[in-house]
This record gives C-alpha cells, structure tokens and sequence, in this order.
C-alpha cells in the first residue's frame, strides 16, 4: 500500500505548528495505524530529521493513551475502536491520511501529536473517588450489591480516559468523561454518602479547566472506544440537581 | 551473605509476629519524613496512597501522562484471593501451597504465606473502593476458575480486571494527591538513584517534557516500577514499561535476583511482520473452550477448515491428556515452541498454532460461546481481520512477565537499606513461574498491605535525620552522570534508530534466553549482546534535543537492556537445572519434560554488579523448605 | 459551598427549563389557532372573540410577561454557552468529519433558533404588535378584527413560504431540543429516556406540522 499523510507538526506549545505531508510507500495491510506511524518515524529517522511525537503505550486498546484524529474523526474511521487497534486494512491504497492531535483549550499540545490530559486527572483529583482509607474496608461481601447494578457500574468505569470524547465534541465538553466516574460511583452503596459533595465539585472542577457545555448531540457515545453510554451524562446531571435541590 | 530476615516461628505466624514487634512511626512524626515512590501503578500507587493517608511526606513519580495508563491496566483475567466464598475448601495455606508449587518449589515459603494470607483483605478494600468485581444475582461477590489450581479464588471484573484495580489505587492516589498529601510527578523518568552514606537518599529524574534534569531527596525510595519483559522488544508489555530504574539501582549496588526467570505467554497474537511492535495478549481463559492444534504434516497448505480431523495433532492433548489444552503457561508455551520450531507452525511466517473452537461452538451452540467470550473474539477480528466463529485463531508464545527483579528480603528492601522494590519490579513470590491473576494480588498486597508496616520499621528510625540535602556530593555526582550519559547518547551521530538495538536484542533473547535456553546458546548470546553493545555506542542515531525525544528516551532504555540482557544470560547459564519458566535443553527428561535439580539448585540466584563488561558477581539466597516438601510439579 | 461561578450545568438547566416552558407554550398557541380552521364565519368569530379573552386576562398576562422572559433567557443562555463553547475549542481541525457521527441538526441548534429568533420577530411584528398597538377594525361583536389581519396576512404567497420554512427550522429544534431538555433535567433511566424520545419525536412533528398547515390552509382555502 501506498499511503499519502498529512501529519500536524508542532516543535513544542509556544510554536504555531502546520501540516505536514509525507509519502509512504511500502505500507502493510496488516499494520496497525500506530505501526504506519513507527514506520514513518523509521524513514524520518533515516533521513535525519526528528520523528513524530505521538502519544501511545498499551497498543492493546486499554491504556487510553494513544489517540489522534484521523481524517477528522476521533482515533479514526471505525467506530468504538482506539487509534492502536486500528489497523492500515481499514485504508485505501492511496489514500489522503490527516493526522492531527485532540484539540481542546484543556488539551494544549505538548509536541506534535502529543497533548497534555492532565485536566483529567485533575478532574478526578476533586472527587471522583471512595474516600477509604488503607485498612478501613469492611468485608467484602458486607455490602451486597445487585448483579445489573455492578454491571451498570462497570459499564461506566471502563472508561480509558483517552479523551476522544472530548476531541469528538463540538463544545469540546468532558461530559461523558465527568458522568462516567460520577455515575459509576453513584451507582454503588460505597460512594453513596459522599455523592452529593462529589458531583458539586466535579462538575466544578470540569468548568475550571476550560472545558464546554454539553449539547447532547451524541458523538461522543459514538466515538468511545468502551461505548459509553450518553446516559451516565444523563445521570450526572440528575445527580447534581439533585445536589443543588438538596444541599444545605 | 544475604539475610532474608524471614521472621521465627510458625508459619502462620510470621507476619503477624513481624507486624506486633515492628517498629513504629507516630503520627506527628510521619510529616518530617520523605518518601519518594517511582512508578504508579499497582503497586506504586497503592504504596504512595496509603503513606499520604498516614501522614508522610510523599512524592509519586510516573513516565506515563497519568498514573491510570500504568501497564497494571492491562491485566485481564483476574486476582486471587482465598475468601474460599465457594465453600470448595480453598484456605490460605491451601492457596499458599498452590503458589509455591506453581512456582516450582524456587519461593520463600515465608513470603508466599503471607501473600495467601493478605489476599482476602485486598479484596475489602477494592470492593470499598468501589472496584465492580463480578457478582451473582443475589448480590454477593463470585469467582472464577483458572490455570494450576483446584478452586474457584479468582475475582474478576469482566475481562479488564487490572484496569479496574488500577482505577481503585488510582483515585485513592488522586485524593492524597488533592488533599496535598502526595506530589505527582507524572511524564519524569527516574534515571539514578542517590546514596549516601550507603543509604538510598534520593532519586534523579528528567522531566520528559521539558527535557530538565531534577533532583529529589527522601528518607526512602521506593521503587514500582514494573517488570522488564519488554526486553524481547516484542512481548505482551506495553511499549514504555522498560527496566530503567531497577537497572540503574542495581549498578547503584542494590542486587538482581533471578532475572532470567520470563513467564512466557502461551496465548498472544503472533507476529505478522517486521514492523510489529508488540504482541497483543489474548486472555488464557480461551483456553478453556478453545483446541489447539498444529497440522500433522510439514508445509501444510491448505485452509485451516479444510485439514480433516485426522491429520491434526491436538499436541497437548496429546502430551498432557489430565491437563490438555489447560496446562499451565510455562509447559503450554514449551509445546507450542516445540511444534513450531519443528515445522508445523501454521500461518504465512509459520510462527504460530491453531486455537479452534469448532467443538465448542458445535458442542455448546454460537450464542453461549459469544456471551462468554464474544469480547476476545472482536478484539480478535479488530486486530486481525478474521472471524475466529468460522476458522480458527492464531496463537504463539510472548514474552510476559518477569518473575525475576530486584532482590528484596521479607520487608521488601533491597541490599541498599532505605531502597524498597514492589510489585513486578522485585523478584519475591512467585518463584520460577507465576500462576494467573497472582500478579494483581501480589503488587496490590506490596502496596496496600506490606510495605507500609516494613517502610515504617525503617523510617522509624530516620525521625532524627532531618530533610535530605538535595546539595550533598552524591546528588551532584549522580546528575552528572546523568548528564554525561545523555549528551553521549546524543553525540554519538550513527545512522540507526534505538529500536533496530531493540529488535536485535530481542531477537537474541527470544532465541537464545527464551522458553528454551543452552549452554551453547547462551554462551553465544552474552558474546552477541557484547558486540551489539558495543555497535550500539558507535552507530546510534539520536535525532532532536533534550526537551520531548522519545528516541533519547528509548535509546536510554535500550543502553540499559543491553546490559540487562547480558546479565540475564548469566543467570540462565548458571543455573543447571530447569525449573519454571526456565527450561535448560540440558535438564530434561527423556519425554522432555522440566528436570529441576533440588540438590543443588534450591536457592535464589543474586546478582551483583561488576562494572560494564565485566563477568557478574553470583550471591546465593539458600531456600529452605520447612512446612511443605519440593515434589516434581506433573500435569501429565 | 459559598460564592461560586455559575456553572454549566445550571446554564443548561434554564435552557432547558426556559425550552420547555416555551414547547407548552406551543402547545396552547397552536391549541388556539386550531380555531382558523373552523367554518369561515365561526372561525371569524370565536378566534376574535379568544383573542379578546387572552388580552383581557390577569393570569394570561402573567403568563405572558413569564413567556417574554422566558425567551430572552433562552437566547440569552444560547448566546453566553455559545461563545464559552466556541472558546474550549481551542485551534481549529484542518479536516474535520467529526459531524458524522452526530445528527446535522443537534449541532446546530444555534443556528435553527437564530432562524427562529427572525420568524418569532416578523411573526410579532405582524400580529401581535399590530393587535396591540397598531389600528385593528372591530368585528360583530366589538373584538378587534384579528381575523381579518390573518387571512390577509396569508393570502401572499411568499409569505406562507416563510411560515412553512421556518416550521421546518422549529421542528428539527424541537426535535433535538426536546430530548435534549429531558436529558439535561436528568432523565437516565433508558426506558423512559426512550419514551421521551419517541414522545419528542410525536411532540416535534405534531407541533410544526399543525403550525406549518394554517398559513397553508388560510392561502389556499379561504
């Protein structure tokens, strides 16, 4: 295969950046997306020029640190599929591949394809925990807890935090990010006492790091690769109007 | 000679004894002390969480964005613990017993006991931490079966276990981390460690993004930083888990123990191309529905469907006919190897074995092989294209985990005093081979349960030493060779990238230091890594700066396997016997099975650092068996 | 949890408390102008004679100036959420397909309400202001002659075309903004956020077709 990219090359956060075009020939269908990229770098590499920056690690899809828009979707064409597990078969020969970082004021790119998703972490830092202590936990099997509940929990906590759902959003919102850990921790018995404070000082800290509103237009549900659902936004925000309502 | 300091007394109460007389930290006193904490994934974030909630001083350092993306994340399968809520006679010394023996008698018994014996209580605390574990309809915790052991211990949260307990310590790290307790340094790798006056003291570290060179003083440091099975350059790892900071600790004087001890993964992906960069794991539970198989004649070219019945050889069936396609990992992969490099490997580089669920979805019907593994089986058709409900998948054996790591004694430190290693990162409890979902326990209960009691027993008495000067000699000494070490790597101007030294070296290792090693072999292998090291320092290409350079970083990591490798054929060499996932050509019987040689080979191999080029010092850690006998482990 | 920034969630809210008090809204006004479709003389009748009712009443008054409210508040929280989502976009993509896993019109509810913003001030501008301030006749029974006002209104062709244009531009509105409101307000459990849907959906369509068919009915029927 024959690829043709266009790749967003930027020297660091103070530089403008710009697209980039490259040629490739000699591409496997049987690539992963990640491995054209190493190819790339390998060619780069051989000309004397400094390789791409992009963020990845597991490459099996779980890590959630890779991620770049392709051709203008968020970790590419498929859907629900991580920009690692994404392979060159899903290409044309030919083909015209733009390849540019997650964009959102709260995501400032570092270098390259690299982006700075600390905002997230931070977003988790205000509350988005059980607050126990090592060595307070009771038995286990103490706290009886419904099979659909924990399979509903689940589904919200396989969230990777990879932020194609930031990416994706036209309002560059962190909904379904936020409502993942707000709604997998309301769901359970554990994180019931401190819900209210939580999702308060969630939602508190998701605005302060820039992020917008959400428009509930669904893409983000679309793009993710644990295919979470628009409903723990839902959820997230029942929680805080209930906490707004309630709060003392 | 090397003092494990296992406690006195009996078994069952060694840990408790340790825990009674230990020495102790008062809570006012714990905000004088530093700990530094490297690495922040299960272990690393356990540990760093649960000294912030007791009041020290702690400071959390990660190469990755985030602690969450920690490899932890990967782990599928599940975690053992022996709450024995089956009612089918599980006990901590019935799980001990199965660890011990699943790592091939070459445990302490003292260190298994007490991993068996903290289990249960890691299982509260996920389940506190809100960690969805799977459950039954009427609400209580349930349990799975897995490889080598007769009862159903392992609690999972459908097929992303790890990353579910990761997720735990990760928000129980990101509260102390918003409460003030514990600073993140996330994207700075650690690249020497600090002593003075024989004592761990510090760390120095480079910040990735910014390319600075930081020094970090503490009363102790503790290292997590995983294992180094990315040295095979192709292995189930993810492509930044690297050997760097137990490596640079050890030519800091803290010793390697077994490091040649791989676990090799029977059920990965098999390498498609020159490209590849990694092998995707597919989880061992396939195993339990799936086949495998290898046609019966060389150069076979039909389809898979297409090859009757009759001329498949279903190999470990054949071989092990009570364990079959459930054999443990080591003899599983062994098998595989041994048909592929005999020449009945199937696929276009013939690398690899048929994994058939044909009977099964005959047998149980499509939809109920779906619902138990329709997720693998997408994961399957997403990497590869193939639909593995109509014609077989394709698996081969990959580098997994590393049993092997920085020795450490019953309290988890190093031979430096202060210098403590959890996790993957030390070389404790699963001898020469791990069984399933016992990696999650083990780095959880070094985290959350053992470290925090043994750490104190040592910074009980660093009350009086005061904050760690950061402008001693040693700092500065340590920065320099930092320095010197990375305007090397940059100077040196050749023209191949550090992955070509990668992929060499891995290629090295997987022939000669792999699922079966030789004296011959190995021999050959520590002149190829010489030589390999020394083209390395002549012809590498470094491009870019000190700022973000993933190649400066990689070429760093590389520098280190490349002595690491060398090291680990020492061990492998030494070492007559087969045991575990160590499997000499030599040490076999006439069946070809693991022939271990108790006589002379009960103990742990601790290596010492010599200097670069220079032949390793072999220290011997004696293992004494006093509660169970060493039998010969059989799945026949 | 003392002084804070108002956050986005509750800018959401009054959208979607404002969005739905102006769909009941709909309802009633449509309710009302069902009566145009009555026999010419009764229709003449009985819609001056409501009309005369609504202008009178305390209550509707109330109501009224709520309503008034209610859209400045919409559009001004449409305006405050636009320019703060616009700035957590940061740089632009050069290729962006992002659109195609969204429906076109839940991305460009701006847009939809800014041609609705323009019909609700030409529609304004025609009736109501008219029936307020400007010079009406009265009818039989002594109610300003509404009526009339509206079959004239309607009789220019062009000018249903812009009704029945801007109906379209309502309904994908309401279609997504239905929805959207209940998910805002916090409706998650699946069964009933689906009904919601499938109700939107009835609600959307109902609305603007009945809205959409009176200019329509009145141009070529009366």
């Amino acid at each position: 295969m024959r690829i043709r990219l266009k790749v967003w090359r930027q020297e660091s956060g103070d530089d403008a950046g710009k697209m980039v075009s490259y040629l490739l020939e000699n591409v496997n269908p049987d690539m992963s997306f990640l491995e054209m990229l190493d190819t790339l770098n390998e060619q780069l590499l051989q000309e004397g020029s400094r390789p791409v920056e992009f963020d990845h690690d597991c490459r099996e899809g779980i890590c959630g640190q890779c991620g770049v828009m392709i051709n203008g979707r968020a970790h590419g064409p498929l859907l629900h599929t991580t920009t690692c597990q994404l392979h060159m078969r899903v290409f044309k020969d030919n083909e015209e591949i733009f390849i540019e970082p997650f964009r959102a004021i709260a995501f400032p790119v570092k270098c390259d394809l690299k982006i700075d998703r600390t905002a997230f972490d931070r977003v988790i830092q205000s509350g988005g925990f059980i607050a126990v202590n090592t060595g307070q936990a009771p038995e286990a099997n103490s706290i009886p807890i419904g099979s659909p509940e924990i399979e509903a929990a689940f589904d919200a906590a396989a969230c990777i935090g990879c932020g194609a759902c930031v990416a994706v959003c036209k309002n560059s919102s962190a909904a379904l990010f936020t409502s993942a850990k707000i709604s997998h921790l309301a769901l359970l018995p554990q994180g019931a006492i401190e819900a209210q404070d939580r999702v308060i000082r969630m939602v508190d800290q998701m605005d302060k790091e820039g992020f917008g509103h959400c428009s509930n237009t669904e893409a983000c549900e679309a793009e993710c690769p644990q295919e979470i659902s628009v409903l723990h936004i839902a959820r997230m925000n029942w929680e805080y109007n209930k906490a707004q309502v309630l709060k003392k | 000679m090397l003092d494990a300091k296992i406690p006195d007394g009996p078994l069952e109460e060694k840990w408790n004894h340790y825990k009674a007389h230990a020495k102790l930290v008062n809570p006012a006193n714990r905000k004088k002390l530093d700990v530094i904490v490297v690495g922040a994934g299960l272990a690393g974030s356990s540990i760093a969480a649960s000294l912030g909630e007791m009041g020290y001083r702690v400071k959390s350092f990660c190469f990755q964005d985030t602690p969450r993306r920690a490899h932890s994340v990967a782990a599928q399968g599940g975690v053992n613990a022996c709450k024995n809520y089956k009612n089918d006679g599980d006990s901590v010394y019935r799980m001990f017993y199965d660890t011990i023996k699943g790592g091939d008698f070459r445990a302490r018994e003292g260190n298994v006991y007490r991993l068996a014996e903290c289990s249960a209580n890691l299982i509260d605390q996920a389940v506190a931490q809100g960690v969805p574990f799977g459950r039954e309809y009427g609400g209580y915790l349930n349990n799975r079966s897995f490889g080598g052991v007769q009862v159903s211990r392992t609690f999972y949260a459908r097929g992303q276990t790890g990353q579910q307990l990761l997720l735990g310590a990760y928000q129980a790290l990101m509260r102390q981390v918003g409460a003030g307790a514990v600073q993140l340094f996330a994207r700075h790798e650690m690249l020497d460690l600090v002593v003075v006056d024989g004592k761990a003291r510090g760390i120095i570290v480079r910040n990735m993004d910014t390319g600075e060179i930081e020094r970090h003083g503490a009363h102790a440091v503790v290292l997590a930083t995983g294992g180094f099975g990315k040295i095979y350059y192709l292995s189930t790892l993810a492509m930044g888990c690297n050997g760097s900071a137990i490596w640079r600790a050890h030519k800091r004087g803290a010793y390697m123990a077994s490091p040649s001890w791989t676990q090799i993964h029977p059920t990965s992906l098999p390498q498609s191309g020159e490209y590849q960069s990694k092998l995707t794991l597919m989880s061992e539970s396939l195993r339990n529905d799936g086949r495998i198989w290898v046609p019966k004649h060389k150069g076979e070219q039909r389809l898979p469907n297409q090859v009757p019945e009759e001329e498949r050889d279903y190999y470990l069936e054949r071989r092990y006919p009570a364990f079959g396609n459930l054999s443990p990992r080591d003899i599983a992969s062994r098998a595989a190897k041994e048909r592929i490099d005999a020449g009945y490997g199937v696929g276009p580089l013939k690398n690899g074995v048929y994994l058939d669920f044909s009977k099964a979805i005959k047998d149980q019907g499509e939809d109920k092989i779906r619902k138990k593994y329709g997720n693998l089986f997408r994961m399957y058709e997403k990497m590869t294209g193939v639909n593995a409900y109509q014609e077989p998948m394709r698996i081969s054996p990959s580098a997994h985990f590393s049993m092997g790591g920085l020795w450490v004694d019953y309290e988890l430190m190093t031979t430096i005093p202060g210098l403590f290693a959890l996790g993957e990162a030390n070389f404790a409890d699963h001898g020469a081979n791990r069984l399933g979902a016992n990696s999650l326990l083990q780095a959880s209960i070094d985290g959350y349960f053992i470290a925090p009691y043994t750490m104190a027993n040592y910074l009980a008495d660093e009350i009086k030493t005061g904050p760690i000067d950061i402008r001693h000699a040693a700092f500065a000494a340590a920065e320099e060779t930092v320095q010197t070490q990375l305007r090397h790597l940059l100077a040196i101007q050749g023209n191949l990238g550090a992955d070509y030294f990668h992929k060499t070296l891995g290629k090295i290792l997987y022939d000669k230091c792999g699922l079966t090693r030789s004296r011959e072999g190995l021999e050959a292998a520590i002149k190829e890594i010489t030589a390999l090291r020394e083209q390395f320092y002549q012809h590498l290409y470094v491009p870019g700066g000190y700022a973000i350079n993933s190649e400066l970083e990689k070429a760093g990591r590389v520098a280190d396997y490349l002595e690491l490798g060398e090291l680990m054929c020492y061990d492998a060499l030494t070492r007559n016997e087969s045991c575990g996932a160590h499997f000499r050509v030599e040490y076999q019987t006439p069946d070809g099975e693991a022939m271990r040689n108790d006589q002379d080979f009960s103990f742990i191999s601790a290596w010492e650092w010599a200097g670069v080029n220079k032949t390793p010092q072999l220290h011997k850690e004696p293992l004494h068996f006093e509660f169970v006998t060493p039998t010969v482990r059989s799945y026949k | 949890m003392g002084q804070r920034k108002q956050q986005t969630l509750s800018r959401k809210n009054w959208m979607a408390f404002t969005g739905l008090f102006l769909c009941s809204f709909l309802v009633i006004h449509l309710l009302g102008n069902l009566q145009l479709f009555l026999p010419d003389e009764k229709a003449h009748q009985q819609f001056n004679a409501y009309s005369h009712l609504l202008s009178g009443n305390i209550l509707i008054k109330i109501i009224s100036y709520v309503l008034y409210a209610s859209i400045v508040a919409h559009v001004v929280y449409a305006v405050i959420i636009t320019v703060t989502n616009k700035r957590a976009g940061g740089i632009k993509y050069h290729y962006d397909r992002r659109g195609a896993v969204s429906k076109w019109y839940s991305r460009n509810m701006g847009l939809l309400g800014t041609v609705i913003f323009i019909f609700l001030v030409i529609h304004l501008r025609d009736f109501w202001y008219i029936y307020k301030f400007g010079q009406l006749p009265l009818d039989a029974q002594g109610n300003k002659d509404l009526y009339t006002l509206v079959v004239a209104v309607y009789s220019e062709l062009w000018y249903v075309v812009i009704y029945v244009i801007c109906m379209i531009a309502l309904c994908y509105h309401l279609l997504h903004g239905f929805f959207s409101a209940a998910r805002t307000l916090g409706v998650y459990h699946p069964r009933y956020a689906q009904w919601i849907r499938v109700f939107g959906w009835a609600y959307s369509i109902g609305i603007c077709a009945g809205f959409a068919a009176i200019p329509v009915y009145v141009h070529f029927l009366k």
